[in-house]
């Protein structure tokens, strides 16, 4: 017995060893420096190409107030932002890129069609942003407001917000002061979305720090949040009424949206079938709001209702997808994981289709997937990568990358797991003089299987930088039916990432322009059944990390070859049929009046 | 929570029903707090990943209790023991995965029949196992490491209920020492590394220690047996626990291949080390009083075995 009870332990021990080892194995046999290796093995495979597209963009993090020295790299360690936009309607995708460093200059990368890419922002007015007192960048969002047929931008910082319209794709001019836009707050995410569905794009901004913050100038250290996963005494939310005529109104207050929790990422989708775009909120420190649109008059917070207000986490990006092909959008929410540490989990909330006083309920299905460890995460998007029919799943991580040998882990924890009292006053926090904080990451690529599981293969597919990625965004910057990927670092380069697929597999593309909806047909849905399978997407207006994708919607259709119909959802709440489009081709649609 | 505590006994007509309640003699006890702190905390702030890994942890710990001690000691035992095991690890254990909850309480409950020393075990078993995950399967586990909400007055009221209840079952002086200790020693630790006071003492103020100071430390199976015994032990603890937190110090020479683990992880290995420690010096002490006892507290019967 007793040695059966010894074998019995030493197994129990042995056991996760045993598997991890299993699973390094199984993994180093999948990696191979080939790219052609990836393009058979996964049918997709990225190259990094910034320096032979032209781009050449490096982010500086900003300097704030000396009191914030010691902790200096974990304070300013967000900014690098990414949103993609066909800003001169030609038809091919461009970029906007943030800076943070006072001084420094934002830039617009026009897309030159011949797969290279020119910084045009100083000439259309949009590079210098980020002059003393006015703050820094932290993202942009694009959305054409006024409609008139070119996409305006609002840029958030910590400092003042911006608005800027684009006159006809040539130029920006600077319209913040016709709106009541606040004249300093410590802003990390924003979307444009129509919530009342009156055909105007309406904004939604959310803080991060207070707003009675100035992190150049702080008049206390107690600015830090009140704990590592329960915070409230972050910033407040804005939400902008489209009044028309470049005239917004601030309604957060009336429509219920009061939260004071760090938000880093906000999106907007209509999940639940009604016609109207309930908002998802991830917070830092703190658990995620999902706020439901009562038919664009209020908003009814239902975090815990819902399933998704319990277990709080370390919430930094917010994107939508159906990976299963059955017309469900679920949220995917990064977190931070590092073992041994502090292993959180991303989460991805599925709705089923139980449903109490119209809340649906969520479950985390990001560990039944295999999507839920992936470092200290930040931007994510969804994307099929190898246009097999199913969305795959890009996700940017690493927080601090510094001495390589040193981490600040320890004090960290040290901080962490403090009371209000303590972790809340930045003076409390101990120096990290150099040191990483979960640097150096390895990306993650989860491609979807289509069974529900995802395998990870980022290194396999050509997704070898460690850089301190923030946002990514997503875009067939080429026209060539495949989706790029493009990553902002902090303190580093832009990744460009072009992807080749295996031309085996069929794809289509749609873009929407509304009519009776905004013009940007941001919320409007499609839903194309081919093959017995079906797949849903949603036009955004900002999703992921401080990022925004490409508006045109890119739906692989594996080896299928031809598409039974096409269901358009408009926001205006039209429906459109196409049936048996043609494959391989981008769709321009326009909202029938 | 002490061994020796017998059954309440017809003797006794004369408490109420409260002073039964919270007599050292009640078994259930530890069990009853411990689930009160579970559930409260759930209520107010959704602390934990989910009922069913925890209900995971708990379940394994029970069945491996029951089987592992019928099948050597052909006994049911009492389960309060591996009920409060079970619950430390549901609250303890961070991950997203599930099995982590099931490993870590069957590792726990099996040390206490595997690895054992003049007929007892030596280490807390969810302290053990918690070391041992944090080890081998760092990939998928971490610990409590965050606070439960911002507001004082809950954990005001746990550290009040807690303190009752030490007091009650005989272990208050254990706690305390290792609290006065903990907190002078974070003056000293804050002369090493030029961190404020409040900096070095705040870990003590999250949950994590809450469970760690009225369950794991206190333990009456894996504690010595002398009053004096005990307090000297629960410095040790403290100290030990210093220096595992200074491995990780600016100038430390440990800090360059020691993983942060230890340090951050610090009163579990803490206790993994002077724990066992301590209890063979008491056992070779007073070796007469350790010998009689062969078998698990949870496999005696009419004892009372609260055990993390």
């Amino acid at each position: 017995m007793r040695v059966a009870l010894t074998l019995l332990f030493v197994g129990l021990i042995a056991a996760p060893i045993i598997y991890k080892k299993m699973e390094a194995k199984k993994e180093s046999a999948s990696v191979s420096a080939d790219r052609n290796v990836a393009l058979a093995q996964y049918g997709f495979s990225f190259q990094e190409s910034a320096k032979a597209a032209k781009i050449d963009f490096k982010y500086k993090s900003p300097v704030l107030d000396p009191k914030l020295n010691h902790i200096m790299p974990e304070v300013a360690s967000m900014g690098a932002a990414i949103s993609v936009v066909d800003f001169d309607k030609d038809g091919w995708p461009d970029f906007y890129v943030t800076n943070g460093g006072i001084g420094t200059k934002n830039a617009l990368y026009r897309n030159m069609h011949d797969g290279t890419f020119k910084d045009v922002a100083a000439d259309v007015g949009l590079a210098d942003v980020n002059q003393d007192g006015t703050g820094a960048s932290t993202g942009a969002v694009w959305g054409d407001y006024d409609n008139d047929g070119y996409d305006d931008v609002f840029l958030y910082k910590w400092g003042r917000q911006e608005l800027f319209h684009n006159d006809g794709g040539a130029h920006f001019t600077r319209v913040t002061d016709q709106t009541p836009l606040p004249k300093w707050a410590n802003v990390n995410t924003a979307i444009w979305f129509d919530y009342d569905k009156d055909g105007k794009l309406d904004l939604f901004v959310g803080g991060y720090y207070a707003e009675d913050v100035d992190l150049w100038h702080l008049k206390t250290t107690k600015i830090m949040p009140e704990s590592f996963e329960y915070a409230n005494n972050g910033g407040r939310k804005y939400l902008f009424h489209n009044l028309g005529g470049g005239k917004f109104e601030e309604v957060s207050e009336k429509m219920g949206i009061s939260s004071t929790r760090w938000a880093l990422a906000a999106v907007a989708a209509d999940t639940r079938g009604t016609g109207y775009p309930d908002l998802f909120i991830a917070n830092d420190y703190g658990v995620s709001e999902l706020f439901l649109n009562e038919d664009g008059k209020h908003f009814r917070e239902v975090g815990k209702e819902s399933g998704i207000g319990y277990a709080p986490k370390s919430g930094m990006s917010a994107s939508v997808g159906d990976v299963l092909n059955d017309g469900r959008l679920g949220f995917y929410v990064s977190n931070i994981s590092e073992p041994g540490i502090l292993i959180q989990g991303n989460n991805f909330w599925v709705p089923d289709n139980a449903k109490t006083d119209g809340v649906p309920k969520y479950q985390n299905m990001a560990n039944t997937m295999g999507i839920a460890l992936a470092g200290w995460s930040f931007g994510s998007q969804f994307g099929d990568f190898n246009n097999d029919g199913y969305q795959d799943i890009y996700v940017t991580n690493g927080n601090v990358s510094l001495d390589k040998e040193h981490n600040y882990w320890y004090d960290f924890t040290k901080i962490a797991g403090g009371n209000k009292a303590i972790i809340n006053d930045a003076a409390n926090w101990p120096p990290s003089t150099g040191r990483s904080l979960a640097g150096y990451q390895q990306k993650k690529v989860f491609m979807n299987d289509g069974s529900g599981q995802f395998k990870e293969v980022a290194q396999a597919v050509g997704v070898t930088d460690i850089f301190d990625g923030r946002s990514v965004a997503l875009a067939d910057f080429g026209n060539r039916g495949v989706l790029d990927a493009v990553v902002a670092t902090q303190n580093g380069p832009i990744m460009f990432y072009r992807n080749t697929a295996t031309p085996a597999n069929h794809w289509i593309g749609f873009d929407l322009e509304g009519q009776n909806s905004n013009r940007s047909a941001i919320g409007a849905q499609v839903q194309v059944f081919w093959n017995g399978q079906q797949q849903i997407q949603e036009v955004a207006g900002g999703s992921g990390f401080c990022a925004e994708n490409d508006r045109r919607l890119h739906f692989g259709l594996g080896k299928a070859d031809a598409v039974d119909r096409v269901e358009i959802r408009w926001p205006s709440g039209k429906t459109q049929t196409i049936t048996a489009p043609q494959l391989n081709q981008v769709h321009k649609i326009k909202e029938q009046s | 929570m002490s061994s020796s505590a017998a059954l309440p006994t017809s003797s006794a007509p004369q408490q109420s029903a409260f002073q039964r309640f919270i007599s050292p003699s009640n078994r259930y006890l530890p069990p009853i707090f411990i689930t009160c702190i579970l559930l409260v905390s759930q209520v107010s702030y959704g602390v934990l990943e989910s009922f069913s890994r925890t209900l995971l942890a708990i379940a394994t710990a029970m069945v491996f209790e029951y089987a592992l001690s019928y099948l050597v000691y052909k006994k049911a035992p009492v389960l309060a023991s591996a009920y409060i095991t079970g619950i430390s690890v549901g609250i303890l254990c961070r991950t997203p995965e599930f099995w982590p909850f099931a490993l870590t309480s069957a590792i726990a409950i099996t040390s206490k029949y595997v690895i054992r020393w003049r007929g007892r075990h030596l280490w807390n078993p969810s302290n053990f196992a918690i070391a041992v995950m944090l080890l081998i399967a760092p990939e998928y586990f971490s610990t409590l490491g965050i606070q439960w909400g911002n507001a004082v007055w809950p954990m005001l009221l746990v550290w009040a209920l807690g303190a009752i209840i030490v007091y009650r079952v005989k272990r208050f002086h254990i706690t305390a020492t290792y609290v006065i200790s903990f907190v002078a020693l974070s003056f000293v630790r804050s002369l090493f590394t030029g961190h404020g006071f409040f900096t070095e003492v705040a870990p003590i103020t999250g949950p994590m220690y809450q469970l760690f100071i009225f369950f794991m430390i206190t333990d009456p199976r894996t504690t010595v047996s002398t009053k004096k015994g005990q307090t000297i032990v629960a410095v040790l603890i403290a100290v030990a626990e210093m220096g595992f937190r200074l491995l990780q110090a600016n100038g430390s020479p440990f800090r360059d291949f020691m993983p942060a683990i230890f340090s951050i992880d610090a009163p579990y290995y803490a206790l993994t080390v002077v724990g066992p420690a301590a209890m063979v010096i008491d056992m070779l002490m007073h070796p007469k009083k350790d010998e009689k006892k062969a078998t698990p507290a949870s496999a005696q019967g009419p004892k009372l075995a609260a055990t993390a």
